[in-house]
């Protein structure tokens, strides 16, 4: 049951072949028999997660009628606050705190009847791409645990593609959905800016930001997009307009006379061979279809990785003033509140936060803002025209998802800039706002590792990625006669 | 910040300030700085009452509390 997809758990549990606490229990089992290798969760709600579980049950049991993915288990990454549940941000500043609220995808997941079986490993305050970032533990991936899962969001990667749980929630400020999709063979989405509400996502690059969902299938992934998105005042970013007929698009999977763009920018140099092969073939499937494939340039993409490391850290080094040891969280040291606050910092933050924070303060302070901050800004604008002319002669835009397929544990950590160019093919999508999937391409020839194919779509056209998405999704999996999943090793 | 950490940083924020500093180079003056994604202005909603957190909620998080309120250490000098 556990290697099942979402959308047949639910119709397993509507058929009453299975409740959901059975469900529930046999992942917390899966869990406790993988995850001492794989360290997706940090924590666990095994006491709320059957208590929803049996509420569901209840509920299916009077013959109410229930939500598509009521009953059905999810993985939150710690990054999204859960009322009473501890969220930390993969940090030690808020080690033990525990949100007096619940995040507005929180909120909706509960709504819709989905069982949180608990929080997600992640890079601390999700900078990074690797997991390795975590203040308490890496998380594995599971095609080779001496291998990272992807980052910031690798908790939640690692557990879908090790069955742990069917369903998670990410977020991506600059990949962290799509790049821990691409490395764990699993399918990740990062909306329109706007199409999911930030309310109770701990903030890193506010905008940026972005929750999605982490699925196992394109059909998945929809259901669940479904689930969160939709307008909430209490963001005064979120989009007020109709969520695109996603779930409707993941159903349909035809490309006939879609015109898809390659970016000439996003290939060649620095992608891994096998990575590259793997994205042709998928083209050469798409062509097949019915895809008309078009080439199109994005010049100031070159300068995309740049602006990003401008922009990510000066919005944290606003957004991370909160953590000041006074109203919650960590408080370290005695004396005044500035030692304190001083003295709670040093101990809480890691390297890398620290690193963007000094890094952000620098690029906004009077003197360099113009030169750095300003100038990042600027790029956002040469960027944001690029996707626009793009648009002009392709529906959706096409690259492989990361360059390289998963990195040995430890490989780039004491490399900044090499760990950073992990994200040059997903940063563009967020700074111009637009949305992504990423979805499993097959795996490499030189380490058969998994390789992630990308579509883009402008704002508030989420559906063409579903659509194409699982047109291509159909033809490999097809081709592999098996879900690529089960071409991982057992970990039990 | 600890002194080995600031050793270890500043070499690094100098190799990456290097790098980043690459986007002045296109950054024109004619180009207008884009500081976020969507073209929102202001968003307002209606001036109504709406639940909100009670201050034992606000509170549960607290370092230090005394008498329903935040326990902060000494923020102003003694002789201030």
């Amino acid at each position: 049951m556990i290697r099942k997809s979402a959308n047949e758990m639910a119709a397993s549990l509507a058929s009453g072949e299975v409740t959901s606490v059975e469900l529930t229990k046999a992942h917390f089992a899966r869990i406790e028999e993988v995850d001492v290798k794989v360290r997706a969760f940090l924590h666990l709600d095994t006491e709320g997660a059957l208590a929803s579980a049996s509420v569901i049950d209840e509920r299916r049991k009077k013959g109410e009628e229930l939500p598509p993915l009521a009953g059905v288990p999810l993985a939150l990454k710690d990054v999204l606050v859960q009322k009473n549940v501890p969220t930390t941000c993969g940090s030690k500043i808020l080690q033990g705190w525990r949100p007096p609220y619940d995040a507005t995808v929180v909120k909706n997941l509960k709504k819709n009847g989905v069982v949180i079986l608990g929080k997600t490993n992640m890079d601390e305050f999700a900078m990074g791409s690797s997991t390795e970032n975590s203040a308490f533990h890496p998380t594995h991936n599971p095609w080779d645990l001496t291998r990272i899962p992807g980052g910031s969001g690798g908790g939640s990667s690692a557990a879908i593609s090790s069955f742990e749980a069917p369903l998670a929630i990410g977020t991506d400020t600059g990949g962290s959905i799509r790049q821990p999709a691409a490395v764990t063979g699993t399918v990740g989405v990062k909306p329109t800016y706007g199409g999911v509400s930030r309310y109770g996502l701990v903030a890193f690059s506010s905008s940026l930001d972005q929750a999605g969902p982490c699925a196992r299938t394109v059909l998945d992934a929809a259901l669940l997009h479904e689930a969160i998105a939709g307008h909430d005042e209490k963001d005064s970013t979120s989009i007020d307009a109709p969520v695109p007929k996603v779930v409707e698009a993941a159903r349909r999977g035809d490309v006939k006379g879609v015109r898809i763009g390659v970016i000439k920018e996003l290939q060649g140099e620095g992608y891994q061979a096998g990575v590259l092969e793997r994205f042709q073939e998928s083209l050469d499937i798409l062509s097949g279809l019915g895809a008309e494939i078009v080439e199109v340039s994005c010049p100031s993409f070159d300068y995309a990785l740049p602006a990003y490391y401008l922009i990510a850290p000066s919005e944290c080094s606003s957004n991370l003033a909160r953590f000041d040891a006074m109203r919650f969280g960590l408080r370290v040291g005695e004396g005044s509140a500035e030692e304190v606050m001083n003295a709670t910092r040093e101990a809480g933050f890691g390297r890398e936060v620290k690193r963007r924070i000094i890094l952000g303060t620098y690029a906004l302070s009077s003197g360099y803002y113009d030169a750095y901050y300003g100038s990042a800004q600027k790029v956002r604008t040469l960027i944001k025209n690029d996707f626009e002319k793009a648009f002009l002669s392709a529906d959706v835009l096409v690259s492989p998802t990361a360059p390289t397929t998963a990195f040995k544990i430890g490989e780039k950590s004491d490399d900044p800039l090499a760990m950073y160019l992990n994200d040059i093919a997903t940063i563009p999508v967020n700074l111009a706002g637009i949305c992504a999937i990423s979805i499993p391409s097959g795996l490499a020839k030189e380490d058969s590792l998994p390789a992630g194919f990308q579509v883009m779509a402008p704002a508030m056209a989420d559906d063409r990625l579903y659509n194409v998405g699982a047109a291509l999704e159909r033809e490999l999996l097809a081709k592999w006669s098996k879900p690529l999943l089960d071409f991982a090793p057992e970990l039990a | 910040m600890s002194e080995s950490e600031l050793d270890h940083l500043s070499s690094e924020l100098d190799l990456i300030l290097s790098a980043v500093a690459r986007v002045s180079e296109v950054a024109k003056d004619d180009i207008a700085p884009t500081s976020h994604p969507l073209p929102l202005l202001n968003v307002f909603r209606e001036d109504v009452i709406t639940p909100s957190l009670t201050a034992d909620e606000a509170l549960s998080g607290a370092p230090a509390k005394e008498e329903g309120r935040f326990k902060v250490p000494q923020i102003l000098g003694e002789e201030a």
